[in-house]
C-alpha cells in the first residue's frame, strides 16, 4: 500500500483559503455535504423513492408536475415553505423548536467524517468511525425532544419506541463495524479506505477479504435500517397506529427539517456500509492485465462517483426493503436485536478476530 | 434451539422470496399491463406491467351500449310526466301547457308521427341525483329519455348538475300559457253563453 498522492488535498487546500482572515474555506468544506443532502432528498431521496415504490407496486408515482413528474419535489418545497409553522399551544416550546435542529445536526454532524472521495474529507480523524457512531447517537436527543415537545400521545410513543429502537440497535451495529475495524486496524475513514484499494478493485474490499465478513455485513445493514427508523423497523412512525409517530405536530419547514434529517441519516449509513466493507471510495472494477480499469476509474472524481453511488445503492435496497417488507411489532423488534443481531454479532466478532490473528 | 434457527431460516427465505417479487415488479415497470377486456382470452395471462391509467388523458372507453347520464330528446317529448313520476329519487322536473289547438301544427309530431299535444318549457334532470337506474327510460313511451355512454361530467359548481331539456324560452312559455289562458276563458265564456242559451230555448218550448 502507498499512501495516495491525492489523499485529503481538496480539503486540506480548501480549508486553508481564507479570504481577509475570514476562514471561507472551512465555511465551504462544511457546506459541500450540506448542499450534497439537500441536493440528494431533493432528486433521489424524496422523487426516487416515490417513484421507486410506485414501479414496486405497479404505479407510475408522480406524473403531473413536469414530464415524469421531475419537479414534483420542487412543488412540494413550495407547498411547505407557505405552510404555517404551527407551535401547539400546549407544546414545550423550546424542545418542539429545538427538536428538529438537534435531529439534523446529528445527522449532519456525521458527515464531517464521511469521505468523499479520496480528496475530500471534513475531519480526517484517526477515530473517524468511532465518533460516526457515536455522533449518531444524538439523533436520539432530538427524537425524544421532538416527541416530548410535542405533548401528544403518539408524538411521546413514537419517541419512546425510536429511543429504544436505537439504543439497542446501536450495540449490534457497533460490534460489526468493530469487525471491519479490526480488520483494518484502524479507525480513521480514509485509512480504512485507502487499506481497501488495490488494483484488483473489489477483490481488497473487506467484504471479499475475510470468509466471515459477509455477517457483519448483513447484520450492520439491518441494524444501520433499525438506526435510521426505516421500514421494517419504521415503528416510531408507524403511520397506520401512530400517525405520524413523534413529528405528527409539526408542520412546513420544521416538518422538512425532520425529513432531511432522515434522509441525511439514510444516506450517512449507507455510506459508512459502503466505507467499511465495500472500499468506499474505491473502484470495484479490477485491472485485468492492460485493460486497467481500476487505474482508470480511480482518482478524486471517480472517488466521489463510486462513494455515492455506492451509497445510493444501498439506499436503494432500503427502499426496496421498505416496499416488501412489512412493520415489524415492537417485541419482534426487541427479539431480533438482543436474540439475533446481537449473538450473531459477537459471532462475527470472534470469527473475524480468528481469522485476522491466526489465519491472514 | 431449532426452532430459534428454523425461524431465522423461515425469515431469511421470505424475506428473500419477497425481495424477488418486488424487485421483477420494479423491472416490468417499463411495460403497461394489458388493456385486453374481460372477454379476451390473454386477461387473465396479463399480470405484468403498470396498471395506472392516467385518467383524463387516457380512460378505457365505455361501452357502446353503457347507461350512465340521461339525455332527452326534446323534439320528441310529449310532455307526459311518466318519467317524472317514475324517478325514485325525484330528480326529473317538468312543467308542460297545454297546446292550443291552432299552434297543434307549430307543435308538431314525433319523429314516430305521433302528434305532440304539451309544450315543454322546463324538463329539468338533475344528474348529480340520477342513480342511473333506467325507470324513467321503461316507462318513456316515446324512447326520448336514454341513458347515454358519457359517465365523466363532473362540475365545479353543483348547479351546473342540473340539465335542462326544455325547448321554450321563459317569453315563449310566458306567451304560450297566456294563449292557452285566453282559449280557455274564451271557450268557458262560450260554455256559459251556450248554458245560458239553452235553458232558454226550452222554456219557449214548454211555453
Amino acid at each position: 500500500m502507498s499512501p495516495l498522492p491525492f489523499l485529503n488535498t481538496w480539503s486540506e487546500a480548501l480549508s486553508g483559503l481564507t479570504i481577509k482572515g475570514f476562514p471561507l474555506g472551512l465555511f465551504i468544506v462544511a457546506a459541500v455535504p450540506l448542499v450534497f443532502i439537500a441536493l440528494y432528498a431533493l432528486t433521489y431521496g424524496v422523487y426516487g423513492e416515490r417513484k421507486i415504490s410506485a414501479f414496486m407496486q405497479d404505479r407510475l408515482g408522480p406524473m403531473e408536475v413536469g414530464k415524469w413528474g421531475i419537479l414534483q419535489t420542487l412543488a412540494d418545497i413550495l407547498k411547505l415553505l407557505q405552510k404555517e409553522d404551527i407551535v401547539p399551544t400546549v407544546a414545550d416550546k423550546f424542545l418542539f423548536v429545538i427538536g428538529p435542529g438537534i435531529l439534523f445536526v446529528g445527522s449532519f454532524l456525521a458527515f464531517a467524517v464521511l469521505p468523499f472521495g479520496p480528496a475530500f474529507i471534513g475531519a480526517d480523524l484517526n477515530v473517524g468511525l468511532f465518533y460516526a457512531i457515536g455522533i449518531v447517537a444524538i439523533e436520539v436527543v432530538g427524537i425524544l425532544a421532538a416527541g416530548w415537545g410535542s405533548n401528544n400521545k403518539w408524538s411521546l410513543y413514537g419517541a419512546v419506541r425510536s429511543v429504544a429502537q436505537i439504543v439497542s440497535y446501536e450495540i449490534p451495529a457497533s460490534i460489526a463495524l468493530l469487525c471491519g475495524a479490526m480488520m483494518a486496524g484502524t479507525l480513521s475513514m480514509q485509512g480504512i479506505n485507502v487499506l481497501q484499494s488495490g488494483p484488483y478493485g473489489f477483490v481488497h474490499f473487506f467484504l471479499f477479504q475475510s470468509p466471515v465478513a459477509w455477517l457483519p455485513f448483513l447484520i450492520y445493514f439491518i441494524a444501520s435500517l433499525a438506526e435510521v427508523n426505516r421500514a421494517p423497523f419504521d415503528i416510531p412512525e408507524a403511520e397506520s397506529e401512530l400517525v405520524a409517530g413523534y413529528f405528527t405536530e409539526y408542520t412546513g419547514m420544521k416538518f422538512a427539517v425532520i425529513f432531511l434529517a432522515e434522509y441525511g441519516s439514510m444516506f450517512m449509513v449507507a455510506a459508512v456500509l459502503s466505507v467499511v466493507f465495500l472500499g468506499g471510495w474505491n473502484s470495484p472494477l479490477p485491472n485485468i492485465g492492460p485493460v486497467t480499469l481500476n487505474n482508470w476509474t480511480s482518482g478524486p472524481a471517480w472517488g466521489a462517483f463510486w462513494i455515492i453511488m455506492k451509497g445510493f445503492f444501498f439506499i436503494f435496497v432500503q427502499m426496496w426493503l421498505r416496499w416488501t417488507l412489512p412493520r415489524l411489532r415492537v417485541d419482534q423488534l426487541m427479539y431480533l436485536c438482543w436474540k439475533v443481531l446481537t449473538p450473531f454479532a459477537f459471532i462475527g466478532f470472534v470469527l473475524t478476530a480468528v481469522w485476522e490473528i491466526y489465519m491472514r | 434451539m431449532s426452532e430459534y434457527f428454523s425461524n431465522i431460516k423461515t425469515g431469511v427465505t421470505t424475506i428473500a422470496t419477497g425481495m424477488a417479487i418486488t424487485f421483477r415488479h420494479f423491472l416490468n415497470a417499463v411495460r403497461r399491463k394489458g388493456d385486453a377486456g374481460i372477454d379476451d382470452a390473454d386477461y387473465f395471462r396479463q399480470v405484468d406491467g403498470l396498471v395506472t391509467l392516467q385518467y383524463p388523458r387516457e380512460a378505457i372507453p365505455t361501452p357502446a351500449v353503457g347507461r350512465y347520464r340521461l339525455y332527452n330528446d326534446i323534439d320528441d317529448c310529449i310532455g307526459c310526466l311518466q318519467c317524472e313520476r317514475a324517478c325514485p329519487v325525484e330528480c326529473i322536473a317538468i312543467e308542460t301547457i297545454k297546446v292550443t289547438s291552432d299552434d297543434l301544427a307549430v307543435c308538431g309530431k314525433t319523429s314516430k308521427g305521433q302528434q305532440k299535444r304539451m309544450w315543454v318549457p322546463v324538463f329539468d334532470i338533475d344528474v348529480a341525483k340520477c342513480m342511473t337506474c333506467g325507470i324513467c327510460t321503461s316507462v318513456c313511451p316515446t324512447e326520448c329519455l336514454v341513458h347515454t355512454p358519457v359517465s365523466d361530467f363532473s362540475e365545479f359548481d353543483v348547479r351546473n348538475m342540473i340539465y335542462h331539456f326544455g325547448n321554450l324560452s321563459r317569453m315563449e312559455a310566458e306567451a304560450k300559457r297566456r294563449k292557452l289562458a285566453e282559449q280557455q276563458a274564451a271557450a268557458a265564456k262560450e260554455k256559459e253563453a251556450k248554458a245560458a242559451a239553452e235553458p232558454a230555448a226550452e222554456d219557449r218550448t214548454e211555453a
